[in-house]
């Protein structure tokens, strides 16, 4: 079973956010990144499936800010390849982003891609049904927690209120993985640094992406107008506590 | 401008997102749904503000399947050439608007809260920023729940239904075992008047409690949001949001939640909230009735001991 996993880096969400002087992006000079949450958990799934059948985890991913630390510390959590796409300049869209990795794939020996099932960047569509239709591979979405029978996979996909469907696919296949059955593993920055040294990071070149069906262009960033707002409460946490309770006994809760 | 809704149904029953596209599709032209089932025919009944309704039945289409539906919904798209196709970005519209971009070479824009014939607006990350991207038609816009009003697409009538072969899917190779019920056993928060709802801000699991003590005290019972549940902190019945449960609580507090646009689905109808987060620009205060910006490391232990 080798499994190749899809990781992407995307801006810290608990950074502010501010527009570049075009207005079509954010300003990322100063931009802190982090790898996509549920890329995490894609990485925590795979690793725990190559644990219980065997196998490789290769963890791929575009060439850009801060990847090399994102890819080392995936090696670090137990991935045995790292491979590192290249060529593809500025922000490519998701579409552009599918179809380089879809290149790279298609000659690799491998039976599943899992990747994080969105990101907050996806706006012309998420990742994994894209990769899933340039390779003309099944693909199920919104995956937590997947079986391996033979050459099958048993997944689960959710819904809303809970619900969720079984579904077995064919394998090869791509997982769009929502969470993964553990919480994703951490490893110390030490381990990280040893991983940098014993790992060759392997380059590979996005190949040709014309044609990927973008057909969209970003016109303009703007933050969202807030609504109402929330009556902001002020002072101590002593002070905040007695606002809070005189709202609550104001309102017939408490 | 031909609009196709592509509807949205489990356990035999349409999804609100269905009819929050309809009337938004009606806005924008005529408004044709697509509907993808089998023995679900009855559904158009209740698709009244529609001009048409296409109608694909086949054994293969039972249950919602990303192969088969793919498919299917192809195949309507190249017979009926709608300028815009909206989906839900919802768990199925998910596996359905990408492939679609793909198979017919249609531009896609996601995370929709508002479309016209030239531009999509996107709320993208985390419901931080949005984007308007320039658009030409034929494209597809995946459109996030709750971004139109539901009643504007329900309403009386008889829109022409017409039915349409499926096509030959070929190999199938995704399959449908059963759909699987939440588990009950744990609290109902649908049910709690009062819900005190953790996310990423608590931390670790080992503050937890503290949250259990304040929501005791208040008579209700702990939630949370997404991130909560990943780490497993807390099992899938407390989730609220997109992929959890819709709450309406008499008060909603929250503790340490940015109120990503999914979690903002499931609670923006409490009838208070009180929202801690120490991110003043958190979107979670933009819907909230209270706010405070105070750590709720120091706020949580001085309002339980005040209760």
């Amino acid at each position: 079973m080798n499994i190749i996993v899809l990781i992407k880096q995307v801006p810290d969400l608990v950074e502010e956010l501010e527009l570049d002087s075009s207005g079509k992006d954010l300003d990322r000079e100063w931009l802190k990144y982090k790898v996509n949450e549920f890329d995490d958990h894609a990485l925590e799934e795979a690793l725990l499936l190559k644990e219980e059948h065997g196998g490789t985890v290769t963890a791929m991913a575009l060439d850009g800010q801060d990847i090399d630390k994102a890819l080392y510390a995936a090696a670090a959590k137990g991935a045995d390849r790292v491979v590192k796409i290249t060529g593809l300049e500025g922000n490519p869209s998701n579409h552009e982003a599918a179809k380089a990795f879809a290149n790279a794939i298609s000659g690799m020996d491998y039976q599943a891609v899992f990747t994080g099932v969105q990101s907050v960047e996806d706006r012309d569509g998420q990742l994994p049904v894209l990769v899933a239709h340039y390779l003309g591979i099944p693909h199920v979405s919104v995956v937590s927690g997947v079986k391996i029978e033979g050459d099958k996979a048993v997944v689960y996909k959710e819904y809303g209120g809970g619900m969720m469907a079984e579904l077995e696919v064919d394998l090869p296949a791509v997982l769009g993985i929502q969470a993964a059955r553990e919480t994703p593993r951490y490893v110390p920055v030490a381990r990280v640094r040893r991983a940098m040294r014993s790992t060759e990071m392997e380059e590979v070149s996005a190949g040709d992406v014309s044609g990927a069906a973008a057909g969209s262009e970003v016109a303009r960033m703007f933050k969202p107008e807030t609504g109402q707002g929330a009556e902001m409460l002020e002072g101590s946490a002593e002070e905040v506590a007695d606002k809070i309770v005189s709202i609550l006994k104001e309102k017939g809760i408490v | 401008m031909k609009v196709l809704v592509v509807a949205e149904h489990l356990n035999g029953k349409l999804e609100d997102i269905t009819f929050e596209m309809l009337g938004k599709a009606k806005e924008l032209g005529t408004a044709e749904v697509a509907l993808l089932g089998h023995n679900a025919k009855d559904l158009a009944a209740q698709l009244g503000k529609a001009d048409s309704v296409i109608y694909m039945d086949s054994p293969e289409l039972a249950e919602f399947n990303p192969d088969t539906y793919s498919k299917g919904l192809k195949a309507i798209v190249e017979a009926r050439q709608p300028d815009i196709v909206l989906v839900g970005n919802t768990s199925m519209g998910m596996d359905l608007a990408a492939a679609l971009s793909v198979d017919m070479g249609m531009p896609l824009v996601a995370y929709a809260i508002d479309v016209a014939a030239d531009k999509v607006v996107s709320s993208l990350y985390g419901g931080k920023m949005n984007v308007e991207s320039a658009v030409s038609t034929p494209f597809i816009a995946s459109v996030l729940a709750g971004s139109f009003p539901a009643d504007a697409g329900r309403g009386e009538g008889s829109p022409a239904v017409e039915e349409m072969a499926a096509p030959d899917f070929g190999s199938v190779k995704v399959r449908f075992k059963q759909l699987i019920e939440p588990e009950g056993g744990d609290v109902d928060i649908t049910q709690q008047p009062i819900l005190v709802s953790v996310g990423r801000g608590i931390q670790s699991e080992d503050n937890l409690p503290m949250a259990e003590e304040l929501a005791n005290k208040l008579g209700g019972a702990v939630s949370a949001s997404r991130p909560i549940i990943d780490n497993k902190w807390l099992p899938k019945t407390r989730q609220v949001g997109k992929s959890g449960l819709k709450v309406k609580p008499k008060l909603y507090l929250t503790l340490g939640i940015s109120g990503a646009p999914e979690h903002i689905e499931g609670m923006k109808d409490a009838d208070l909230i009180i929202a801690v987060n120490t991110d003043l620009k958190a979107p979670i205060f933009d819907y909230a009735h209270y706010g405070t910006t105070v750590d709720l490391f120091d706020l949580v232990p001085a309002l339980t001991e005040k209760l």
